[in-house]
């Protein structure tokens, strides 16, 4: 068997009897785990939904808690690293193994794997690490996973202003808050880990080529994934 | 295990440590034996807790014997404490479901049937599945790891209801209710790689020739089996979630006093419940069709209707929910929704019980001991069937809600069906796992005493239940209106001694089988799947040279197999063609 066919076939189902999904098993197998992720997100999202329809007193007005500014700037970041995770999947798809190379007449340098994997990376580590002090902040200024802290400053806000802070329901909105984007940032994290595990293992190595770049595939579907349930939960814990 | 050691070695596999073999397996029918003897051994400690309920059912108020074992907080003077009570409960429901039954059907014989019935050489994912039984076995570690901290084990019952489950001031359970969280989050995990790869393997690994509708029905039902655990799994892990930082982190999810929602937790459980319900019956339905066919040597009847009815079921058990909960205080409007789709499901059930009938009738019936549990499981499943039929029913439920009805009910599905069927899949692929065959004449000693005792044990609990006593009830002589049914419980104890002393058979013949049983031959039961075209027991990697499958796994007394009455799938006729692999478009 010739180095050429071997490698187209890794791409492939392996005992095409019928044709099934028509995708190879590491493909198929991370699509049923996103069927799966979503039935995770869902229970939660439903639960928030659930529980935010059923409390009677106000719920806190978007902004008065959280600091919308500083998150749409992560959501950004985000959607920047779903971006660079496609560059990279076009890079290799083209055999671009590289970091960067000049293109002789242009004036910025062609990216290639590494540099885009990279920068999906930094991203998404980036956005973990907003999302960490952004926690910080919030649980200093006294908003918990219980509600708000008694004789915190947020307290005072909202015995100020029950409205506009949603005092009565500061449980619900701490509870629902801190688990939905807790797990989300926590898939976050497990894909930046896994990619500085593929970075080392396969992408410095060099391992990958326009015939088996099985690995970037995977964790890019992943990626969009989370990418995607990220601007759900921005839209309805954040600006709705 | 040490049977399995006489595996044929193939020159294609190095040799093995005894570690990498049998402990950190990545072959299928390994990982499938670790199940069967760890989920075993849940089962047994679930069978143990039920008798101690039986006693105090039984005996109220008398002192249990072996009762001195255990510890103050449980047991004084021999006498069950009340808060024992309640955890023998609760944990007999949380180990025979999550942690015997589930992982019998599933983790044993979708990981031992599916890549030996599709022709495949392992999972789509070795590692994954390793990592799968690992983590089952780290969860059931910590689920048992509760009865040895402060307070013991949950007392919410096995479906954790909140608020009681949620406030560790009202149940007086702390550290317990965190490890039942925290291993279901663990055992969720597990499922859903588990159900990946199954899902992976069959859609990706079949053999050239084994089209979907040459599929054997238990390889069908696995299938469906593991799409309902990859999508209903995580809600119960949400779920979890949810519920141990209401424990933990004080959070309000399912506390009405701070705001959240009691019943929230029961949509999200009985969301999850009802299709688990569904993960514990179809794997046992798809097994009992290759033993009945087997045992009836005929084709089975209806296969494309058996197909389609366990998809139905699958589907419909999506919708059913809400069908546990008429009595929460859930809107009346969704009761009667609930209640339509729920006795829609009476629909393919029947199909399949039907299926079965017809496909004994006029059988040339061989009734072996997998055949004998089969119909065991035909017949006990219909009866669980049609009490379901009564509960699905609002105005007959609201009576029949909470009371020993609902227990007889569970247990003519679950044991009467599942475990039966269990029973007839250990003895019928028992040669497959470990190259030798179960004692017959032992095996229907076990079998009959089983069937006796069982509906001696399970039965008369609809008529107790119809007299009115509850589920969860610590002592049935408190009230003035159940004291006359205490004989009957009395008697009821009685037959779930027996019951489980009769399981002492089963044990032993599983034992001493393992190492002084009959030798088996290649194909012990005549059958046509492609399992029984390799040696007993199958070496790592299963065949050598993928098979070609020629037709379906159903071609018993056919005409075209001459003298025999069966037809391997992977035999070839003159007349046969070699199946051509599908060709693909460029790309994918």
């Amino acid at each position: 068997m010739t180095q050429a066919t071997q490698t187209v076939d890794v791409m492939r189902p392996p005992f095409p009897a019928e044709p099934g999904a028509g995708v190879y098993s590491n493909k198929l197998g991370m699509w049923v785990f996103l069927a799966s992720d979503v039935m995770f997100f869902t229970a939660l999202i439903g639960s928030y939904i659930v529980l935010r329809f059923g409390v009677t007193e106000p719920w806190a007005k978007p902004g008065a808690v959280l600091n919308v500014p500083l998150t749409a700037v992560n959501t950004f970041l985000l959607i920047c690293s779903s971006v660079s995770m496609v560059k990279a999947y076009a890079a290799i798809a083209d055999g671009k193994k590289y970091f960067l190379r000049a293109v002789p007449g242009k004036l910025l340098r062609d990216g290639g794997l590494k540099f885009w994997l990279l920068v999906t990376m930094i991203c998404g580590a980036a956005f973990v690490g907003v999302q960490l002090v952004e926690y910080i902040k919030l649980v200093g200024h006294g908003f918990t996973p219980s509600g708000f802290r008694e004789g915190s400053l947020l307290a005072e806000h909202a015995a100020a202003d029950p409205v506009k802070y949603g005092a009565a329901a500061a449980g619900m909105y701490g509870s629902t808050f801190f688990t939905m984007t807790g797990f989300h940032g926590f898939h976050v994290t497990c894909g930046v880990i896994s990619m500085t595990y593929l970075y080392f293992t396969k992408v410095l190595p060099e391992k990958y080529s326009p015939q088996d770049y099985r690995g970037i595939e995977v964790i890019g579907l992943y990626w969009h994934f989370v990418d995607l349930v990220w601007i759900i939960l921005f839209t309805i814990v954040y600006l709705i | 295990m040490t049977t399995v050691a006489h595996a044929p070695t193939k020159a294609h596999h190095e040799p093995m440590s005894f570690w990498r073999k049998y402990i950190f397996s990545t072959d299928h029918k390994i990982i499938g034996i670790q199940f069967l003897f760890v989920s075993l051994f849940f089962l047994l400690v679930g069978g143990l807790l039920a008798m101690q309920i039986r006693w105090q059912l039984g005996f109220p108020g008398k002192p249990m014997p072996g009762g001195g074992l255990l510890p103050e907080t449980m047991i004084v003077n021999g006498v069950i404490l009340p808060e024992y009570y309640v955890q023998l409960v609760s944990m007999h429901g949380t180990f025979m479901v999550f942690f015997a039954i589930m992982p019998l059907l599933v983790g044993v014989y979708a990981n031992f049937l599916i890549p030996l019935k599709i022709g495949a050489h392992d999972m789509a994912f070795p590692r994954i599945n390793m990592a799968s039984f690992w983590l089952a076995f780290l969860a059931g570690l910590i689920m048992f790891a509760s009865f040895f901290v402060p307070n013991g084990p949950i007392r919410s019952g096995w479906t954790n209801y909140a608020p009681l489950a949620a406030r560790p001031d009202l149940s007086g359970v702390t550290v317990g209710q965190m490890l039942w969280c925290v291993s279901i989050v663990v055992l969720g995990l597990s499922s859903v790689l588990g159900s990946l790869n199954y899902i992976t393997t069959v859609i990706n690994h079949r053999a050239p020739g084994m089209t979907w509708f040459r599929m054997p029905l238990s390889v069908w039902a696995l299938f469906i089996t593991a799409i309902l655990g990859v999508l209903a799994l995580p809600v119960l892990q949400g779920a979890a979630i949810m519920l141990l930082f209401d424990n933990v982190l004080g959070t309000h999810f399912f506390d009405p006093v701070a705001g959240g929602q009691a019943l929230l937790w029961q949509h999200l459980f009985w969301f999850f419940g009802h299709p688990e319900v569904y993960i514990l019956i179809l794997p046992a339905m798809g097994m009992v069709s290759d033993i009945i066919a087997n045992g009836s040597r005929k084709p089975i009847f209806g296969y494309h209707s058996m197909v389609f009815a366990i998809i139905g079921i699958a589907f419909l058990g999506w919708l059913v929910w809400g069908h546990h909960m008429f009595m929460s205080g859930m809107n009346p409007t969704l009761g009667s929704t609930f209640m339509v789709s729920t006795l829609l499901i009476a629909v393919p059930s029947a199909i399949k019980v039907f299926n079965w009938l017809g496909t004994m009738w006029r059988g040339n019936l061989r009734f072996h001991v997998p055949m004998l549990n089969a119909v065991g499981f035909v017949s006990m499943f219909t009866i669980g069937g049609l009490s379901g039929i009564f509960m699905a029913a609002t105005p007959v439920d609201i009576p029949l809600h909470d009371t020993q009805f609902i227990v007889a009910h569970i247990h003519y599905v679950l044991f009467g069906g599942s475990l039966f069927a269990l029973f007839a899949a250990m003895t019928y692929w028992y040669p497959k796992m470990f190259g030798r065959v179960m004692n017959e004449p032992l095996g229907k000693v076990h079998f009959w005493l089983t069937f006796i005792f069982y509906n001696m044990t399970f039965f008369p609990m609809h008529i107790i239940g119809m007299g009115g006593q509850m589920r969860r009830i610590y002592d049935p002589t408190i009230y003035d209106f159940l004291k006359p049914q205490q004989p009957l419980n009395v008697f009821i104890s009685l037959s779930a001694f027996a019951l489980f002393a009769v399981q002492i058979l089963f044990a032993i013949n599983f034992l001493w089988s393992l190492k002084f049983g009959k030798k088996a031959p290649q194909n012990p039961w005549d059958d046509n799947g492609l399992e029984w075209s390799l040696p007993n027991p199958a070496p790592h990697g299963n065949w050598e040279r993928t098979p070609n499958v020629y037709r379906g796994p159903y071609e018993f007394s056919s005409p075209e197999a001459g003298s025999a009455d069966f037809l391997p799938q992977n035999l070839k006729l003159p007349t046969d063609r070699d199946p051509v692999p599908a060709t693909l478009p460029a790309g994918h």
